[in-house]
């Protein structure tokens, strides 16, 4: 039985089975933590209550920018129950801030109730600057110096010669491309600033036990929090663990410890006791999360049949306070036309900056731009599926025939050619109408850096060990899922551990990246584990461990099932030592496991009022490849909940600031509208995953599918109406403003 | 209070929203509240004021918990009993997060004052559970009606509550009648899913 005791198993080689062999993968399971989430039995970072523990809340700047003059706590310190008062470093009398919402002062006390009550008895005074945050309006920008030239590129097929201006050379040969296009369009898009609205806000408990920091922290970086802290702290990573089993929502924005993080921790020390402090609604809304807004002035011309030849473009919005706005990399979006000219402007306003959101930037390119291409169709008089599919000879990403695929499939589940009408001409009911819509998208998610430790027990038990965690994405499902694939067993045969910075380094859940991570890490540690119990196994019965199988629950020879021993017998065999193996895989490396490089198509069907100017969606489709899906289920929940989220960013959502105090009007959840569960309508997710799309391996869809929808709305209204609504969300206001500007009211 | 019996019927309660009003003023903080007291429906006004202990009962169970006249009932499940499935979302309770069952009535504890329980049964989404779950939560597995999961507590409370005032509720009731909470995930499509699968089986 020494085996493995002076042994390692060897390293790989590494596959998936077969469509037809794989008994779990690509079959539905239902996520395993379900029951604990659906009945309260789970624990998130808001639940965590630990002894004698400082409930912490904190004072939000009421101003979009100014100078601190003055701090008096006198009046909290005298609050029964309050027990500690912490002024932030950057907000010093003297400091200027410049976005409403950020901290300035944590009031720790013995309940919630005590901490409010001393919040509100801080006495600050502020010196109000001048705020500046209309990021949709670029001529104001300019007139504040709010504007500064942001990137840009040109390209154009014929160069300039060595004797010519080239900036001249450049005008006169785009103005020779729009004289020579058979339809040259012009328009105006845009879309609003959102926010990320975590429901379970930004926020950690600590405690310090000696010299050692526990950090429960609601993270999509478990592994990659720890050394956050250590840094902050003065102390090194090993003194730092950082668990979260459980966590409501970061779609991006919870990568990083964050300052009130670090100020929990300082102040836990300084009073000896754990300390928990979440955000409250309105700080989460103001300051723990946006994406970057985006508006455009575009120009392009296309061919006779609607290929789009050259295309001209500006655009600007605001990333905060720090400018930016949407990359100038990624417009136009997708279809990148042989001919064009890109200009951005970024616009610095007083708002918190921007963190990721999805797939950063994506959305708002695809809204931004997809728009113009069907306004083509529209001014052509030509139906939008067959604009789109002549315009996927221009498809940037190489993916032009799965494009093409994909929109055969959405077309039919929408029944494209029996709802189509010409823009606006469609029959009304009433004063509804109803159009269709499209628009496409791409996506990396490449696999993340991820290691796992598989250990398995002489009695036959599997457990596994990565610092991944679990977003409601289906991780802990997946992981489970392909433990059980290789060692022949069921799902509830293993366990899967995750969610602590204590077990091997998985890289942070962003960029859909985690689900190519945990799939690489386990599937590697789990067969090269299995070779280990394989070749005990072939000692044991006399036959080679090449000809041998893990297969419900037991290891046999592949010829002759009978000859063979449950799993149980086999992992006896192991001795005393449970068998232990770390795999891990390095993001970029290339493997025969996962991928990078997606598509996705979207189709919407929606019905519109033109006399209160409400949406509705009454159809939604969206056909998204991904490489091979390991959980159908999940793989599609997260279809559906993107597809929702951007139902909620074409119709109902966006951060509202008051031009002359620079105040988020709307940061509270009555008044920060999403969707609920009757705006959704008929949702249809379909997985496009041909042999060619099986073959190339797992690849991440968290973000792909929150791209489209917006575009497609947008699209789709255009369609009911034959009047382009110009910027997200598509409001009933906006909606009777397009309609009055078009005189259509 | 003198007399707890006066203040039991429909017609009692704290107004949270008169209370806030006051909040913060001073620790020793004060509620005033009417409620209908004799037959003749004659308005008489309590104070209440400072820590007292006070018995609720939660999922079947008496306790004695600790509240100010501030406190709400979602403080004390969640502080107090270790009852952590309603969840602390939106303080105006416009999220539904912290839904539980009040006399068998979804209400949202965030905006429920503790003080204003006494006497009434409090049911929390931990009574769904157990070794034997409530069909909701079941069929919220079974239907992927879930994902990061700080919605589903609550909207699992607000699922049974709806299907027992309307039991073998249509599709079209469904989508119509359940519009008190939010998820952000978006798991929409599997929470109808969940409740018409409930509704058609009956439970």
């Amino acid at each position: 039985m020494a085996y493995l005791q002076d042994e390692k198993p060897a390293e790989g080689p590494y596959h998936w089975p077969s469509r037809e062999e794989a008994r779990v993968i690509g079959k539905d399971h239902h996520r395993l933590e379900g029951i604990q989430k659906a009945t309260g039995a789970a624990k998130y970072t808001y639940d965590i209550n630990l002894k004698n523990q400082l409930v912490a809340r904190a004072l939000g700047c009421p101003h979009a920018h100014c100078k601190i003059v003055s701090i008096d706590s006198t009046a909290t310190e005298k609050v029964p129950g309050v027990v500690h008062v912490h002024v932030l470093e950057h907000a010093q009398p003297g400091s200027e801030i410049s976005w409403q919402g950020e901290l300035l002062v944590i009031v720790s006390a013995e309940t919630e109730g005590a901490a409010a009550e001393g919040v509100d008895a801080l006495e600050l005074k502020y010196e109000q600057m001048d705020v500046f945050t209309s990021d949709e309006d670029l001529e104001a920008a300019q007139n504040a110096g709010r504007a500064k030239k942001g990137g840009g590129k040109v390209v154009t097929v014929n160069e300039p010669g060595d004797d010519d201006d080239e900036d001249e050379f450049i005008e006169k040969e785009i103005a020779r491309l729009f004289d020579e296009s058979k339809t040259v369009v012009e328009g105006f898009y845009g879309i609003d600033a959102i926010t990320h609205c975590c429901l379970e806000p930004h926020g950690s408990t600590v405690e310090w036990q000696g010299d050692k920091l526990n950090v429960y922290l609601s993270t999509q970086n478990v592994s990659g929090t720890d050394d956050g802290f250590a840094n902050s702290l003065g102390v090194t990573a090993d003194n730092v663990d950082v668990t979260c089993n459980y966590i409501g929502g970061g779609f991006g924005s919870k990568f990083a410890p964050d300052y009130w993080g670090v100020a929990a921790a300082r102040i836990s020390k300084e009073t000896g006791r754990p300390v928990k402090l979440m955000l409250s609604r309105d700080q989460e809304l103001k300051i723990a999360g946006n994406r970057p807004s985006g508006y455009i002035n575009v120009k392009l011309g296309a061919d006779e049949n609607g290929v789009v030849q050259v295309w001209d473009s500006h655009h600007w919005g605001t990333s905060g306070i720090s400018g930016g706005g949407v990359s100038h990399t990624v417009v136009p979006y997708v279809l990148v036309p042989k001919n064009y000219r890109r200009a951005s402007t970024s616009i610095s306003t007083n708002m918190v900056r921007a963190r990721a959101w999805r797939a950063p930037n994506h959305p708002q390119a695809c809204a931004i731009t997809q728009t113009a291409i069907d306004d083509l169709a529209a001014a052509m008089g030509k139906d939008s599926y067959d604009v789109f599919m002549a315009n996927l000879v221009n498809a940037s990403n190489g993916k032009a025939e799965v494009y093409a695929e994909e929109m055969k499939v959405g077309a039919e589940l929408i029944q494209w050619k029996k709802n189509w009408h010409a823009h606006g001409k469609g029959k009304s009911k009433g004063s509804v109408v109803e159009g269709l819509g499209m628009a496409l998208h791409t996506w990396g998610g490449v696999a993340n850096t991820s290691d796992c430790l598989v250990k398995i027990y002489p009695d036959g038990g599997v457990e596994s060990f990565c610092g991944t965690q679990e977003l409601g994405t289906g991780t802990l499902t997946v992981c489970a899922m392909v433990l059980a694939e290789t060692f022949g067993l069921q799902t509830s045969d293993v366990k899967v551990n995750v969610g602590s910075s204590t077990y091997p380094f998985s890289g942070a859940s962003g960029g859909s990246t985690t689900v190519g991570a945990v799939s690489e890490s386990h599937r590697r540690a789990s067969q090269d584990a299995l070779r280990g119990i394989l070749a005990l196994a072939a000692k044991q019965l006399g036959v080679e461990a090449d000809a041998l199988e893990a297969t419900a629950g037991r290891i046999q020879a592949k010829a002759d099932p009978k000859k063979g021993m449950s799993w149980k017998e086999a992992c006896k065999l192991l001795g005393l030592k449970p068998l232990e193996v770390t795999r891990g895989h390095k993001r970029g490396n290339a493997s025969t496991l996962s991928n990078s490089g997606v598509g996705g198509v979207q189709m919407a069907h929606v019905a519109v009022d033109t006399d209160t100017g409400v949406v509705k969606i009454k159809k939604f489709v969206a056909v998204q490849d991904q490489g091979l899906v390991i959980n159908p289920r999940t793989c599609s929940s997260q279809i559906y909940g993107a597809v929702t989220m951007g139902i909620a960013a074409s119709l109902y959502e966006h951060r509202i600031t008051d031009p002359k105090s620079g105040a988020f009007v709307n940061a509270e959840l009555a008044d920060y509208q999403l969707a609920r569960l009757g705006d959704v309508g008929e949702i249809i997710v379909e997985l496009y995953e041909p042999e060619s799309e099986r073959q190339r391996g797992v690849i991440g869809n968290g973000e792909p599918p929150a791209i489209s929808p917006v575009a497609a709305i947008s699209n789709a209204i255009a369609n009911a109406l034959g009047v382009r609504v110009p910027v997200a969300p598509f409001t009933p206001k906006r909606v009777l403003e397009a309609l009055n500007a078009a005189g259509r009211a | 209070m003198s007399d707890a019996k006066k203040n039991r019927g429909p017609g009692s309660g704290f107004d949270r929203r008169a209370f806030l009003k006051g909040s913060g003023a001073a620790a020793a903080a004060t509620v005033v509240h009417a409620s209908a007291a004799g037959a003749q429906g004659a308005v008489a006004t309590q104070v209440e004021s400072g820590w007292k202990k006070i018995q609720l009962s939660v999922n079947g169970k008496a306790v004695t918990v600790n509240v100010e006249p501030r406190t709400t009932l979602l403080e004390v499940l969640r502080y107090q009993l270790d009852l952590t499935g309603a969840k602390p979302v939106s303080l105006d309770g416009s999220s539904g997060a912290s839904t539980v069952m009040i006399n068998g009535k979804p209400k949202v504890a965030s905006t429920t004052l503790a003080i204003s329980c006494r006497k009434k049964e409090i049911e929390t989404v931990e009574s769904l559970g157990g070794e034997n779950p409530d069909a909701v939560p079941q069929a919220f597995v079974d239907n992927d009606a879930l994902q990061c999961g700080f919605c589903t507590a609550g909207f699992v409370v607000a699922v049974r509550a709806f299907l027992n005032k309307n039991p073998g509720a249509s599709e079209e009731e469904i989508r119509a009648g359940l519009n008190g909470n939010i998820c952000r995930c978006g798991t929409y499509v599997g929470i109808i899913d969940a409740a018409i699968s409930v509704a058609k089986g009956g439970k």
